[in-house]
């Protein structure tokens, strides 16, 4: 399962995003910030209260099932005229969710998390960033274990010198990338796919943003339309 | 071109470079002094490119003071702060200048620096530059585009003998070599059994390799480098000999016991030189020098 992982602002970014603005429709997300205790039924109530004592006005609130799902219009629906009341929308789901919900409604959002990564769940209650989707996967020639999201550098060539007892040098609590692809290869008995070069990575595999479009919508002579 | 340090190198000599540090700011008035101190003294000033990501005065201008003042600079480059375009660029300029041998290097993180919240950049690693400096001398871009110009390079590497876990460290020293390495400054190395292991295993390469030997200047510092530093462990034993110094001769203590690893390397051939790092303690290289019985 692959989970949006996210952390609250701190009180005062919120504060100054708030600056000024009475009423506050706070809208929370069931999935991953449930998950992560960042945005769901009791963050939302906290969120409620915190603004209430701050003299802020909480026109409502509500949990969206799925906060980036094209069905979250229908679920806004419910609440239009609380929502038409207030100032701003205070939204605690990832980017996703925010992205999703202003596309929606005619009111400014100001997200109350910052969404940190998309995440794998590695083992129970741990999120780990392992994927970046960088459009050139060279997982085939790792062993499986991805060194451009997982290396702080990115490198893939192997180590850099900051190695230190197996961890990164930004974070003795973070693997280095380079001693777990070193483990994997070694027990499989490929080493040489550590000891080729690999030359510089394309970073344009697919320029930024990404766009995809199915192949029914696209046009008969072939061009992305 | 064959620059002045490869010649050294391919003599055969025993060959001493050191470091100078480019100021934060634009007062180049110390770097001067120690350029003007050094340069006659050691075969080649490596200068550092933005050291533990601290922005400085660019390792470019530093190079081209060194050699403005007749010295031999060896750029330092870190694939940190600039894509593939203005690592290219950066070459081709320094080639024009006449500065002609670089060391590449990864970077550090910039966390670790004073501008924290920076983008690490990390478009090319060590190894790739290596090969793009390479594909340069061969008059051709990393995009595969001519070059109208030639340019020739002495391009080294740094490996860490005492990294943990070693065998990952170095298949990526192979690569180096691999990828055009010509000479290797290693990272700092105190305890010289360890190292001459090391040299077992690292003679068999094409490569000249240069032992990093770091300016001890008291017991603390040595402890904060055995927490801090990756790779680098300093035994118990010259945290003593340190620690025992009478008060106002640590410094003393630091330069006898550095004099004593490179006669010690010299006199038993265990490699091709030395790399001394005096960390902000430039001036006293010539008394390193003069400790290891070594003739500027
Ligand atoms: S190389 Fe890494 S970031 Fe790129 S697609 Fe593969 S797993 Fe994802
Ligand atoms: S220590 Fe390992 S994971 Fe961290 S930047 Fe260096 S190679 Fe990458």
């Amino acid at each position: 399962m692959i989970r949006s992982i996210t952390q609250q602002k701190p009180e005062e970014e919120v504060d100054r995003l708030l600056d000024g603005l009475g009423r506050v429709f706070i809208i929370g997300c069931g999935t991953c910030v449930t998950l992560t205790h960042t945005g769901g039924e009791t963050e939302v109530k906290a969120m409620k209260e915190s603004l209430t004592e701050k003299g802020k006005l909480v026109t409502g609130d509500m949990v969206l099932p799925v906060a980036c799902d094209n069905l979250t219009k229908e679920a806004l629906n419910e609440y239009g005229e609380q929502i038409d009341q207030s100032d701003v929308l205070l939204i605690m789901t990832c980017a996703f969710g925010v992205q999703t919900i202003a596309s929606q409604l005619k009111k400014m959002v100001v997200p109350a998390l910052d969404t940190l990564f998309i995440g794998k769940e590695t083992a129970f209650g741990e999120f780990n960033e392992i994927c970046t989707q960088c459009g050139t996967c060279i997982l085939g020639e790792t062993g499986g274990i991805c060194p451009v999201t997982t290396c702080h550098k990115g490198l893939v060539n192997g180590p850099c010198g900051g190695t230190n007892n197996g961890k990164c040098e930004i974070d003795d609590e973070k693997d280095c990338a380079w001693t777990l692809i070193y483990n994997r290869l070694k027990e499989l008995g490929r080493l040489d796919a550590m000891k080729k070069f690999q030359k510089p990575r394309n970073h344009q595999g697919e320029p930024s943003p990404g766009k995809w479009k199915s192949v029914s919508l696209r046009s008969s002579d072939g061009q992305k339309v | 071109m064959v620059s002045a340090f490869k010649k050294a190198l391919e003599s055969g000599k025993f060959v001493v470079t050191s470091e100078v540090a480019p100021p934060k700011g634009t007062n180049l008035e110390k770097m001067g002094q120690h350029i003007e101190l050094l340069k006659d003294k050691v075969d080649a000033m490596n200068v550092t490119d933005h050291q533990s990501s601290v922005m400085r005065f660019p390792s470019l201008g530093g190079a081209l003071m060194v050699k403005e003042m007749g010295g031999e600079p060896i750029l330092q480059m870190t694939c940190r702060d600039r894509n593939r375009l203005a690592l290219e660029a950066d070459l081709l300029f320094a080639s024009s200048r006449g500065i002609n041998n670089v060391l590449c290097l990864t970077g550090d993180s910039v966390i670790f620096g004073d501008h924290k919240e920076a983008k690490g950049v990390f478009d090319l690693d060590s190894s790739q530059l290596l090969g793009t400096i390479r594909k340069l001398e061969k008059g051709k871009d990393l995009g595969g585009n001519d070059l109208d110009g030639n340019v020739s390079f002495c391009a080294g590497a740094i490996v860490t003998p005492e990294a943990n876990p070693l065998e990952p460290q170095l298949i990526k020293f192979e690569k180096k070599i691999e990828a055009g390495a010509e000479f290797i400054q290693t990272q700092a190395v105190y305890d010289l059994d360890n190292f001459k292991e090391f040299m077992d295993y690292a003679k068999q390469f094409p490569v000249k390799i240069l032992v990093g030997i770091i300016l001890l200047t008291s017991a603390p510092m040595a402890r904060f480098m055995n927490k801090n530093v990756a790779g680098v462990n300093v035994p118990l034993e010259l945290i003593d000999e340190m620690d025992t110094a009478p008060k106002g001769r640590k410094l003393d203590k630091g330069i006898e016991i550095a004099g004593r690893m490179i006669r010690r390397v010299r006199e038993e051939r265990m490699c091709d030189g030395v790399h001394i790092m005096a960390i902000g303690k430039e001036e006293v290289v010539p008394d390193i020098m003069d400790a290891a019985g070594l003739v500027g």
